[in-house]
């Protein structure tokens, strides 16, 4: 057990929890930002607040953190070791019937990182670690009116194209990723694999329409 | 001079092998750690030998050819192997295994060896469960067994059609485990040129790393020659590339006698040849023959228009096609024996009914389609089919599947005694590379037997009756004088070669050589052919020594050169074949000789003046070789002719 | 048929190799692509020029010797043969076909398109079988073993060990390679009783001998000459895990 995480498949292992685990997270969020397609911002507002407040959410955010954080740590040294694996490549590029975006991991994981990265500094240490954005007050209790935020950057058209970009990247990223992972955790059935690709494919389908809605919605109609 | 002492255990038959166990020597285990035991090939007999001397405790050293012990051409077999486990209940036992093989072989082979093997195949395929050998099993989970080249009984095992790769993985498998605890090294790309004799014993091979092209001595107190069949020599056969006889017609210079080099075995359904850059013939399954029905058309005409492309096989009506197997022998039918059924099929091409190029018959699947359904037919056969069907670009669900005999199996090889040893001490023939157990026609499925038999449950007991006397012998060193002459003599014969710079190429060459020993030498023989054989060959050797050309250096990676060195053995070889067919004047098994046949064209026999093992000894390059003759005594099976009537 | 043929070649293990172009005229097109190398050898000789190295030997797709990387496919344009199984009607006339030795770390290249593989070799000596002397067994049918559970073991024996695998995975990786070994035995009851051991030293090893990561792309198994399934990978990473967890 103890030296697991040192072998190849160990790090896979891990990628592939945390992958699925990061998935989840990636549902809740969506289930959150939803709410900011009401009327009225408050619902999405003291959501946020619930998320950003809950013990339990916080000690759950430690775990998100470092799930995010490993994820990335040991993909790039599963990366890193794969490209050493072929010093000497090959002339004619590979041309092997495979999972297409398996090809492109890499490519839409530094994507993505950089989307994170915007992304926390917009929302996250805005609201955080600074008071740039504005209080509301519902009932009596105090909250960060992060919907004005969130609706005042998805009325920029640069902003909603790099935000839809972003969640197509992430499609691809998950269209192998997810599939994967089961393989990974050794789960090849051929009964439950198909299922489980159908069901990889829903998953992205629901993250990457209900996340691009969001800011076209916004854009268009509030 | 050597004699010829087969060394056979006194005794009924049945304890001739338990008695020899009982009162052999043996070597204790403190001692076997001071022994060294070099083993030249990795097939089935060279790496089940190897690795079971290694558990044994001797110092092993493997060498193979290949990348890696893996790749031996024992991996090529497709249908299965033999054993009289009798787990049919369909009256099968040791004698009748011992039987079958000895009257397939034509009664040219040695009873109490021949026995041995039978008793012993039951351990093979214990051996090879209990190592992971994936076996076909029926729905009871038990093993399933098929009858194979026309035995009465079922007792072939298999493994879908690829036993041959699955025993060796087994074999490689056992090697491999004694590799990783040290016992055995392993010596890849590297092939044996020539044997170190130290006072008459075999004390050390020389080799060519075939990476660096270096000259390497290895030193050890026994040499085991598990090189495999010389059936390349034909240049077309169903050997690998690299199949060669060169470790065994190295030791025939050294001493060892070379036994009945003229018995090859022609496999009757092979893919037949398409064109002159063709390489190498692929067979099919002999299973195919199970339900296949072989034909050519019965009116020459038809046959022509075939050839032409006027017509095509289906357009011919049943009743203008000749089943020449069925209708020559109405009892076994299309499962004759490989001999027959191969001289069949020369005999009718020959005659101008062959379709294709001329040299192909039919094996026609329709009726087995008809009967069974083509799903049945699939299962059985679907593999074959797809392989016929990548090389020849035609669908054997429709049209008729075209085949040809070639060159498959040589029974021929170093002459052993009971020990397997060759007639010099100290010096070990097993597998395909010996002669000792299939005669003049070894049966389907048994070459697996003879080479797991010998490897693993044969050498490893009666090589230590020779070791036993060599435990005060030191290391030996590969400093002796006989090693440096072994080096030099193997350096100047690369050199001369190499200094040739002729016009024609080691594969143009061998082509030309390997047809005219098909012709001459092949599937049948006359007196008037083999004088002519021998006086070309003389001519064909001279040339090549004057007109070869090998590209690039001896000391690198040169794969010209390797085939040449096997090249210029091969032409040796094929005078010997000659030379030996030329003397048994009769016909058995795989030697047909025109002469001598019945009025029906079937084989005959001489008993009265042949029933003996021809064993010749080479005296010297520009002397005939000498013959040896030992008497093949039948005590407890009446010799009979075959029928097949 | 006349093709373009563009070669790597390489003096040895050390020499810097290049690309070579070569014409070649008059190829049958139901010759086999090994059969149109030996033409093009035979031209190059006829030329005093040393011949194309490869590794090739019972060009019946069973050794597991021959292997190129062939217009960016391992073993060619045809799926579930090895390159002696190739023929050139999967070509046109005209065509150009560059030819590459199999690529990866493990994979050291010794001359032209021959490249070293005893790496799998060191995989399978690390404990690729079941530790069984010679002699002592049970007999043969003492243990019945599920005719699904032999033709499973069956399907990922059929391994030849060719490397087409690593070679098409973008990976170098030769999870295709162990997961079948490791699936052969972890199915019959023969080897459940090292089954731990033998993932573990076998991992082991391939990771120190360099080998690439697994990203389940599916490469290796399009490309396997004997189209042997993902699923003995998963089969792979459950025992590894049951090996190291329990």
């Amino acid at each position: 057990m103890s030296n697991i995480f040192t072998s190849s498949i160990g790090k896979k292992l891990m990628m592939a929890l945390l992958g699925i685990f990061l998935v989840l997270f990636l549902l809740v969020h969506l289930g959150v930002n939803l709410l900011i397609l009401m009327d009225s911002r408050q619902a999405f507002n003291v959501a946020a607040h619930f998320m950003a407040h809950n013990i339990v959410i916080k000690v759950f955010e430690i775990f998100l953190f470092g799930g995010f954080i490993l994820h990335i740590f040991y993909g790039l040294i599963l990366q890193v070791k794969n490209w050493l694996s072929r010093p000497i490549g090959y002339n004619k590029t590979n041309n092997s019937q495979t999972s297409f975006f398996s090809k492109f991991m890499i490519h839409t994981a530094v994507i993505i990182f950089i989307f994170l990265t915007i992304h926390m500094i917009d929302f996250y240490f805005k609201s955080k670690f600074t008071n740039a954005v504005e209080i509301v007050n519902y009932n009596g209790k105090e909250y960060h009116d992060l919907a004005a935020l969130v609706l005042q950057k998805f009325k920029m058209p640069a902003f909603v194209i790099g935000y839809i970009l972003s969640f197509v990247f992430m499609s691809f990223h998950l269209l192998h990723g997810f599939q994967s992972a089961f393989q990974t955790l050794g789960i090849n059935h051929k009964v439950y694999t198909p299922i489980i690709k159908k069901i990889g494919i829903i998953c992205t389908l629901i993250i990457t329409v209900g996340f691009t809605i969001i800011p076209l919605y916004v854009y268009f109609f509030k | 001079m050597a004699t010829l002492n087969s060394k056979i255990p006194d005794g009924p038959l049945a304890e001739k092998w338990t008695n020899y166990k009982a009162i052999q020597k043996l070597v204790n285990p403190a001692n076997k750690r001071k022994l060294d035991i070099i083993v030249v090939g990795t097939g089935l007999a060279g790496a089940s030998a190897a690795a079971s001397l290694g558990e044994l405790g001797f110092n092993v050293k493997a060498f193979c050819y290949q990348d890696s012990p893996r790749r031996a051409h024992s991996i090529a077999a497709q249908g299965g192997i033999n054993a009289a486990k009798n787990y049919q209940n369909d009256g099968d036992s040791v004698y009748r295994l011992f039987y079958d093989t000895i009257k397939g072989g034509d009664y040219r082979s040695r009873e109490a060896n021949v026995y041995r093997l039978a008793e012993v195949s039951n351990n093979i395929i214990d051996q090879c469960v209990a190592q992971g050998v994936p076996f076909a099993r029926e729905y009871g989970g038990l093993l399933d067994n098929r009858s194979f080249g026309g035995a009465q009984v079922s007792r072939t095992f298999y493994a879908r059609g690829q036993t041959g790769q699955q025993l060796l993985l087994g074999a490689y498998g056992a090697l491999s485990r004694q590799i990783h605890k040290g016992t055995v090294k392993i010596f890849t790309r590297n092939e044996m040129l020539d044997v170190v004799l130290v006072d008459g014993k075999a004390r050390g091979i020389i080799t060519r790393n075939l990476i660096s092209g270096e000259i390497e001595r290895h030193a050890a107190h026994a040499v085991v020659i598990a090189s495999g069949g010389y059936g390349n020599a034909f240049f077309l056969s169903t050997n690998a590339m690299g199949s060669n006889g060169s470790a065994a017609w190295q030791i025939y210079k050294k001493g060892s006698f070379f036994a009945n080099p003229a018995f090859v075995q022609i496999h009757p359904t092979c893919i037949p040849v398409h064109g002159s850059f063709q390489s190498k013939l692929t067979l099919m399954s002999e299973s195919l023959r199970n339900d296949g029905r072989i034909w050519v058309p019965k009116k020459q005409e038809d046959a022509e228009a075939i050839r032409a492309g006027k017509l095509k096989p289906t357009d011919i009506p049943e009743e203008a096609r000749d089943y020449y197997l069925e209708r020559r022998y109405p009892a076994f039918g299309n499962l004759v024996p490989r001999d027959v059924a191969s001289r069949a099929a020369k005999e009718r091409c020959d005659a101008g009914f062959g379709v294709g190029t001329g040299l192909a018959v039919y094996l026609d699947f329709t009726d087995a389609i008809q009967r069974l359904g083509k799903e049945v037919v699939e299962a059985r056969y679907g593999n074959l089919f797809q392989m016929y069907e990548k090389i020849v670009d035609e669908n054997p669900y429709e049209t008729p599947m075209m085949i040809y005999p070639a060159i498959h199996y040589t029974m021929g090889g170093t002459w052993v005694d009971y020990e397997l040893m060759t007639s010099v001490p100290g010096l070990y023939s097993i597998g395909e590379s010996n002669f000792s157990d299939h005669g003049a026609n070894r049966l389907g499925a048994s070459a697996l037997m003879q080479g797991l038999a010998d490897g693993y449950f044969v050498l490893p007991y009666t090589i230590q009756n020779y070791l036993a006397d060599e435990i005060r012998t030191p290391k030996i060193s590969t400093d002796l004088p006989e090693f440096t002459e072994a080096v030099k003599n193997v350096q100047d014969r690369l050199y001369r070669l190499m200094n040739i710079k002729g016009k024609q190429s080691v594969d143009s060459f061998h082509k030309k050589f390997g047809l005219l020993l098909w012709d001459l030498v092949g599937m049948s023989r006359n007196k008037e052919g083999l004088q002519k054989a021998l006086k070309n060959f003389k001519l064909l050797k001279e040339e090549f020594w004057k007109d070869i050309r090998i590209p690039g250096e001896p000391e690198e990676m040169n794969p010209e050169l390797e085939k040449a060195s096997r090249v210029a053995d091969f032409i040796e070889i094929g005078e010997l074949m000659a030379r030996d067919a030329l003397n048994r004047e009769e016909s058995c098994g795989g030697h047909f000789r025109e002469e001598f046949q019945t009025e029906e064209g079937e084989a005959l026999r001489n008993d009265k003046d042949f029933m003996y093992v021809a064993a010749w000894e080479y005296k010297g390059p520009d002397k005939d070789p000498v013959l040896h003759k030992e008497l093949l005594k039948y005590e407890n099976i009446e010799v009979k002719q075959r029928n097949y009537k | 048929m006349d093709l373009t043929l563009k070669i790597w070649r390489q003096e040895n293990a050390r020499a810097k190799g290049k690309f070579v172009t070569y014409q070649v005229t008059d190829i049958s097109p139901d010759s086999s692509f090994l059969e149109m190398l030996d033409v093009l050898n035979q031209q190059i000789i006829d030329k005093l020029e040393k011949p194309v190295c490869f590794d090739h030997d019972c060009r019946e797709g069973i050794c597991g010797a021959c292997g190129l990387y062939i217009n960016g496919r391992p073993h060619g344009p045809d799926s579930a043969v090895t390159t002696c199984q190739l023929h050139m009607r999967k070509f046109k006339d005209g065509d150009t076909i560059v030819i590459e030795p199999w690529r990866a770390k493990p994979f050291p290249i010794i001359k032209d398109l021959v490249a070293d593989r005893i790496a799998f070799d060191k995989i399978i000596h690390a404990g690729g079988y079941i530790s069984v002397n010679t002699g002592g067994v049970p007999d043969a049918n003492a243990i019945p073993i599920p005719r699904n559970l032999a033709e499973i073991s069956m399907d990922a024996a059929a391994c030849i060990g060719c490397g087409a695998c690593v070679a098409a995975c973008k990976n170098a990786s030769a999870m295709l390679f162990v997961a079948a070994k490791v699936s052969q035995f972890a199915v019959l009851p023969q080897g459940k009783v090292e089954a731990s051991e033998r993932v573990k030293a076998m991992v082991a090893k391939m990771d120190e001998l360099g080998f690439g990561s697994c990203t389940n792309t599916g490469a290796c198994e399009a490309e396997c000459p004997k189209e042997i399934s993902l699923s003995h990978i998963a089969r792979l990473n459950r025992e590894f895990y049951t090996a190291k967890i329990c």
